[in-house]
């Protein structure tokens, strides 16, 4: 073969082996870690996946949060104020978490409804909101408006 | 008044930089050097108004000058000194002008540097940093502007900075990156340039090398800097989050790193050149998307100031006009040039060819992994994350790959390598870094398969390098003359190799054999760290500061012996102003390991949430990336740029090949 051609030659097969790879890593990789988001009332309805690594997030709600006296143990409600969802986590919560703060948490459902969380994040500052937990909830009240449930509450930022 | 007298040097600066982007370039294309001899005396004005601008802004923080609101946002009168200087760049408008000021103080560095370069040449690279300048200007000028007023009502107080950034890394951080991240527009122009021109040759490639290995080596502080201030500030621990904005910072340092490489090639041998000038353009574009998704708020983090759409539309738009335009002048342009030289199937351009596909499939990772939510979240299909455990698994076998490619390409030679002599010379180091991986693998007391292949890969690296090292410096007058026969660039790339394999060794090591536990302690209990030590909580206490109240935590950190090491106070601040509270972690860093320890939230009305962590060899990761950068800069002070004036006066054809030692041909013994 002529010495251009299979210079040009190696250097397509290099790229196509080289992306190839690389494109099958990455639907592979995707295919095991995408983390969908989750609001409460979806979880309530048995939308979400059981015991796949999930994200949900919401309000937690006041007076719910009990600590266990012997461990790092935590139990909280998060709402989005038409349903809730109870999560437990162990470990160091964010300095931002407080009753009645948004937070995303990151985690797996249990047969019975719990989410078991291996992560929690709370907003970065006080005009912070995460999008999803702001989208939850703002669905979460068009429902109730919709249903005619009374009062029409309004969500933060909105 | 000061703030107006800003705003003008601002609007000043816009001007001249309007007519630095337009006038030099058409006297380069109608051959008039009058014209062309206005770019110099253009970017040193526009330099002047611009650190004018800058000035003002610096004195208004220094002064507490509440009347104007970036001041006022992001400032306090009871700030220490050196944090109201570093809230200039705090937010968003104040480090959108360090960034213009970066940009002008490049265009005049390329002015003062480039005094062999031919007019023509100098006038266009001007011109095309004028175009960007401009960009960023009238960004600030039209969205941005930090003078803006807030009249007649003054605050009596500023807002105050946000907490996270009240700290020694924040200082220094970001314009450590946006020396990096600006100076590849440098690399950018000079393409731009070689394509207006169509003169692709070995001379444009030297010229831009150099300005590529600065602006590399100041990202890598950048990116290291960052991570080392998520590190102890921000991340209880954690090194690097695969956050979208880290994301955006490593984006254009992996295309920069294969732009480098390719520009050797291109020097050195004349090929890879349309593939050379697609990287600088590709690298520049990406750290102007680095700056639209850090800036335009389409990210909330820390590093997301403002969420204001239409400074994203603007950042848009640029980095639009930047991609579109550069890539329709490369594809008129770049066929035009052909290379001539010839090259096997195994010699030291292809390696530099392998290397350059594994760092564009980590670069297109890396991208594919921050945008796909995004784009994903804006066609309204879902939200979802893409974390850590993709990247890992991505990014470790490329990262891996790497290594060992690098390992067996630096005894390659160029146009052609003998696989049998090669296979041979790599024997050894072969053999001493498995020995090496095996030894470290016992130390730590279990075999993981990652951390094998990346101490493999990283033991590997550092061998077949001073394998290298101990060959080329063979000498008759002796070892140590051999060794100061090498030129300063061979000392570069040496450094350079070494601090990839040292980051490569503390990641591994870090993440596979590092140890994190959350406990529930109260005064007098004790913790086990890890790595024999223990931590013993003495007690818990309260101090003031400038601007916060904290409370802190002793203790006493005990190695297997039951020896005391040191004593550590981490802390829980409450800042006054902004009503937030941020944990100090306290560190015992050395260099085999840090001990580091966080005080978390109180449990009850006598415990406390501690996190105690033992990271084996996590200093490693920011000591190799001095490495690199020092030997980016070593590798620029080499001779050959230095005596370029002198070649260029005597010999005419700029594109004659040096003669004189360089890193690419071994010398010395070859067998």
């Amino acid at each position: 073969m002529h010495p251009i051609r299979k210079k040009r030659l190696t250097i397509v097969l290099f790229l196509v082996v080289g992306v190839s790879v690389a494109v099958a890593l990455t639907t592979y990789a995707l295919r095991q870690n995408i983390n969908l988001f989750y609001d409460p009332s979806q979880i309530a309805a048995g939308e979400a996946p059981v015991d796949v690594r999930i994200r949900a997030g919401g309000m937690v709600l006041e007076g719910s949060v009990i600590r266990d006296p012997e461990s790092l143990q935590v139990e909280f409600k998060v709402t989005d104020f038409t349903s809730s969802v109870l999560m437990e986590y162990t470990g160091i919560l964010p300095d931002l978490f407080a009753e009645g703060q948004g937070v995303v948490a990151m985690g797996r459902l249990d047969g019975g409804g719990r989410f078991v969380a291996d992560q929690v994040l709370a907003k970065h500052d006080e005009n912070y909101m995460s999008p999803e937990v702001n989208e939850a909830l703002e669905k979460a009240a068009s429902k109730r408006a919709g249903e005619g449930a009374g009062q029409v509450e309004t969500s933060a930022g909105y | 008044m000061y703030p107006e007298l800003g705003q003008m040097a601002l609007i000043l600066a816009l001007l001249l930089a309007t007519l630095l982007a337009v006038v030099p370039l058409i006297g380069s294309l109608t051959g008039r050097e009058q014209l062309q001899a206005f770019a110099r005396p253009l970017s040193a004005g526009l330099f002047v108004f611009v650190a004018l601008a800058f000035a003002v802004l610096a004195h208004a923080f220094m002064t507490d000058d509440f009347s104007v609101a970036y001041v006022a946002n992001n400032s306090n009168s009871l700030l220490p000194w050196y944090y109201k200087f570093s809230a200039v760049w705090g937010g968003h408008e104040g480090s959108l002008l360090l960034w213009v000021l970066m940009l002008a103080g490049w265009t005049l560095a390329v002015a003062v540097f480039s005094r062999q370069l031919p007019p023509a040449m100098v006038a266009q690279v001007l011109s095309v940093m004028g175009m960007v300048t401009v960009g960023f200007l009238l960004f600030t000028v039209l969205t941005s502007n930090p003078f803006d007023r807030i009249l007649p009502n003054v605050p009596a107080d500023g807002a105050d900075l946000n907490p996270l950034l009240q700290d020694f890394g924040l200082i220094v951080h970001p314009p450590m990156l946006y020396m990096g991240y600006v100076g590849f527009s440098v690399a950018f122009a000079f393409a731009i340039a070689a394509l207006i021109n169509g003169r692709l040759d070995a001379a444009w490639a030297r010229w831009s090398r150099p300005w590529t290995t600065v602006a590399w080596s100041f990202l890598t502080l950048g990116v290291a800097l960052g991570s080392w201030w998520a590190y102890y500030e921000l991340g209880w621990g954690g090194w690097w989050f695969w956050d979208p904005v880290e994301n955006a910072s490593l984006l254009p340092w992996l295309s920069g790193t294969a732009l480098m490489h390719s520009l050797a090639v291109t020097e050195k041998r004349g090929v890879f050149k349309s593939w050379t000038v697609l990287l600088a353009i590709v690298t520049f574009s990406l750290s102007l998307l680095g700056a639209f998704l850090v800036r335009s708020g389409v990210l909330t983090s820390v590093h997301a100031f403002a969420s204001d759409p239409e400074r994203g539309k603007f950042l848009l738009l640029l980095l639009a006009i930047t991609v579109v335009s550069s890539l329709t002048l490369y594809a008129f342009r770049a066929p035009v040039v052909h290379a001539r030289a010839r090259y096997e199937g195994l010699s030291r351009e292809v390696f530099l060819l392998m290397n350059n596909v594994l760092l564009v499939a980590a670069t297109l990772l890396v991208l594919v992994g921050t945008l796909y939510p995004l784009v994903l979240d804006y066609l309204d299909m879902g939200r979802l994350s893409i974390g850590e455990p993709f990247f890992s698994l991505t990014f470790s076998p490329l990262a891996i790959a790497a290594g060992l490619l690098l390992g067996a390409g630096i005894f390659s030679r160029w146009k052609k390598t003998d696989g049998g002599w090669l296979g041979r010379k790599l024997l050894w180091p072969l053999a001493v870094s498995m020995l090496f991986t095996a030894s470290v693998l016992v130390g730590y007391g279990e075999f993981k398969p990652w951390a094998f292949a990346g101490i493999f890969s990283a033991s590997w690296v550092v061998i077949a390098t001073f394998f290298d090292l101990w060959e080329k410096s063979a000498s008759r007058k002796g070892r140590l003359h051999g060794l100061r026969r090498q030129s300063r660039s061979y000392y570069g790339m040496v450094l350079g190799h070494l601090g990839m394999a040292i980051v490569m060794a503390g990641a591994t090591v870090a993440s596979n054999y590092g140890i994190e536990r959350d406990v529930r302690m109260s005064p007098g209990d004790t913790a086990e760290v890890g790595g024999g030590y223990q931590a013993v909580f003495t007690e818990m206490g309260s101090r003031r500061g400038p601007n916060f109240t904290a409370e802190y935590g002793r203790f006493e950190i005990l190695d297997s012996d039951g020896q005391l090491v040191s004593v550590q106070f981490p802390e829980k601040r409450q800042y006054l102003v902004q009503r937030s509270v941020m944990t100090e972690a306290a560190i015992d860093a050395g260099l085999f390991r840090d001990i580091f320890i966080a005080v978390g939230e109180r449990v009850s009305d006598d415990a406390w949430a501690i996190r105690v962590q033992y990271k084996p060899l996590v200093r490693w990761l920011w000591l190799g990336a001095i490495f690199m950068a020092v030997g980016g800069f070593l590798a620029i002070s080499d001779r050959r740029y230095r005596l370029r004036e002198k070649v260029q006066k005597s010999v005419e054809p700029p594109a004659a090949r040096d003669s004189e030692q360089t890193p690419g041909k071994p010398a010395g013994a070859t067998s």
